[in-house]
């Protein structure tokens, strides 16, 4: 679907449920009164029993605090900024972060041809197509996706990684570091600081590399697990592996930032909580900015989440992961306002 | 021993001279490669030994095989039979630092009484714990402090310790990029 197609869905969604949509209203605050919640809008206000805080996790793009000591001739753009190349003047362009934002945009701007070096720290490879299903068919039917969040080892880190090196285009083709190497595009470890009009890249390219080539393989060797036990070996292709992130002999260690016209941050995003009320915000929200929850419930009373990472199953993180988890929330929720409290 | 003057830091300086002029016009012979071999004990306790390197075009041997002894101490749970490796970090700075710092004052003319470096390293373990993992697993910073008693200025002191900065193999290893391979073999 593209996000056009996206939009017309959830559009067409609010029209089949009679739910009370107030497109083109921003919340401005949030806070607890005796019995509820008093939500004001830039409309006017809303008295709530509860709320279902469902605002994202991507409100604002995240970029490293030295990135201030860019030098001013550097035009520096998030991906909240960026449109397209037509907008970026001639000339090389550094980009920053190998998630599905920065690979995406780094192989755009290189076949508008502007050289691209591209800062690679940890990252998720995976091929958009295994056994001649999409890679996503794959995790949905194996279970991947159903793994809860009570049961993922780490979910902290669950919940911060990076999106998946994927790209949707209707050749289906994979857009991994090697597909971006193919194209032209340098690779470099991830960028640790800015001194003396230089960028300074780490020297663990290698092995950020040949961390996600071995979780690429575990995963696919869990596909293929999964495919013998289930006996769907026969309905899909042949067991394939795919070549290891290839490396320059010497990756380049340092850029001088005077020889460089653009720089693209897709160091990921954050979600933005300012609006709650101080005292919410100080019981709900974590140091790091992030809302505290027990899957999607928050620790106030009435007051929950949907949509965020990992929420109460891997699933969670992508749109269709709503359904499950919009029922067991709301299924809370109804509870709370049953018993009054 | 070549002195300039009356001053003797016990650093050959001649020689040293003597190498940049002869590795200027034959860079190959100028490739050196520092080798140690770390074998695990048990536990968090490894012992490295270091006896031979390459250089000046052939296979080197330090006069000693050179053994050393990491571990982790007892607040890490574990039997403290020698420093922690990012301690061997702090060695190699600072032992570095001083001996740059030698050399450059037998270079300038200046006598050294006494050179002491004190360095400390801040360390969140947060990081190598994997508690956050905005914190980095390595020294968020290091302060060396020289304490030099010399025949010289506080100035031309200042100097010294910047030059020996300039011209240090760790200082550049600790602050500035470097390409790491490891594999299994």
């Amino acid at each position: 679907m593209t996000a056009g197609e996206v939009a017309e869905f959830i559009d067409r969604f609010a029209e089949s449920s009679r739910a009370p949509v107030r497109p083109h209203t921003t919340v401005t605050s949030l806070r607890r009164t005796d019995d509820g919640y008093q939500v004001d809008t830039d409309q006017g206000g809303l008295r709530c029993d509860t709320v279902v805080i469902a605002s994202g996790a991507c409100n604002l793009p995240v970029v490293p605090a030295w990135s201030g000591a860019v030098p001013d001739s550097v035009t520096q753009l998030t991906p909240f900024d960026y449109r397209g190349p037509a907008q970026l003047a001639d000339g090389p362009v550094l980009v920053v972060g190998a998630s599905a934002t920065g690979v995406q945009l780094a192989a755009e701007i290189q076949r508008s041809g502007r050289q691209v070096t591209l800062a690679t720290g940890e990252h998720v490879r995976m091929p958009r197509t295994y056994r001649g299903r999409d890679v996503l068919w794959w995790m949905d039917a194996s279970g991947v996706w159903d793994q809860r969040h009570d049961e993922v080892p780490d979910l902290t880190r669950a919940r911060r990684l990076g999106s998946p090196q994927l790209v949707g285009t209707d050749e289906r083709t994979t857009l991994d570091l090697n597909a971006l190497t193919d194209l032209g595009v340098e690779l470099v470890g991830r960028a640790s600081t800015v001194r003396d009009h230089e960028l300074l890249f780490s020297g663990g390219l290698r092995n950020v590399v040949a961390l996600a080539d071995l979780k690429q393989d575990r995963l696919l060797t869990g596909f293929d697990e999964w495919a013998t036990r289930t006996g769907v070996d026969g309905d899909v292709k042949p067991v394939e592996r795919f070549e290891t992130t290839r490396v320059a002999a010497s990756p380049r260690l340092r850029l001088d930032l005077r020889g460089i016209r653009t720089v693209l941050w897709a160091t990921g995003f954050r979600a933005d909580y300012s609006w709650l009320d101080t005292p919410v915000a100080g019981q709900v929200v974590d140091g790091k900015g992030q809302l505290r929850h027990d899957g999607g419930v928050v620790d106030s009373p009435g007051l929950y989440a949907l949509g965020l990472p990992v929420l109460r199953r891997r699933r969670s993180t992508y749109i269709h992961g709503i359904e499950d988890d919009a029922r067991e929330v709301v299924g809370h929720l109804a509870g709370h306002l049953g018993t009054g409290q | 021993m070549t002195t300039i003057g009356s001053v003797d830091n016990g650093v050959n300086v001649q020689a040293l001279l003597d190498a940049r002029e002869a590795l200027k016009g034959s860079p190959e012979a100028a490739q050196f490669t520092w080798r140690a071999t770390t074998r695990w004990e048990n536990g968090v306790h490894t012992t490295t030994t270091v006896k031979d390197f390459f250089g000046l075009g052939a296979e080197q041997t330090h006069k000693a095989r050179s053994t050393f002894t990491a571990d982790h101490p007892d607040v890490f749970a574990a039997e403290d039979n020698g420093i922690t490796p990012i301690e061997y970090l702090l060695v190699g700075l600072t032992s570095c630092l001083t001996a740059g710092v030698a050399s450059v004052a037998q270079n300038r003319g200046i006598q050294l009484r006494s050179v002491e470096a004190t360095v400390e390293g801040a360390h969140d373990i947060r990081g190598i714990l994997g508690a956050d993992s905005d914190v980095r697993n390595g020294y968020n910073g290091i302060t060396v402090s020289f304490s030099i008693d010399a025949d010289a200025s506080t100035e031309d002191i200042e100097a010294l310790v910047a030059q020996s900065q300039k011209r240090s193999a760790v200082f550049d290893a600790l602050t500035n990029p470097t390409d790491v391979t490891v594999k299994v073999v």
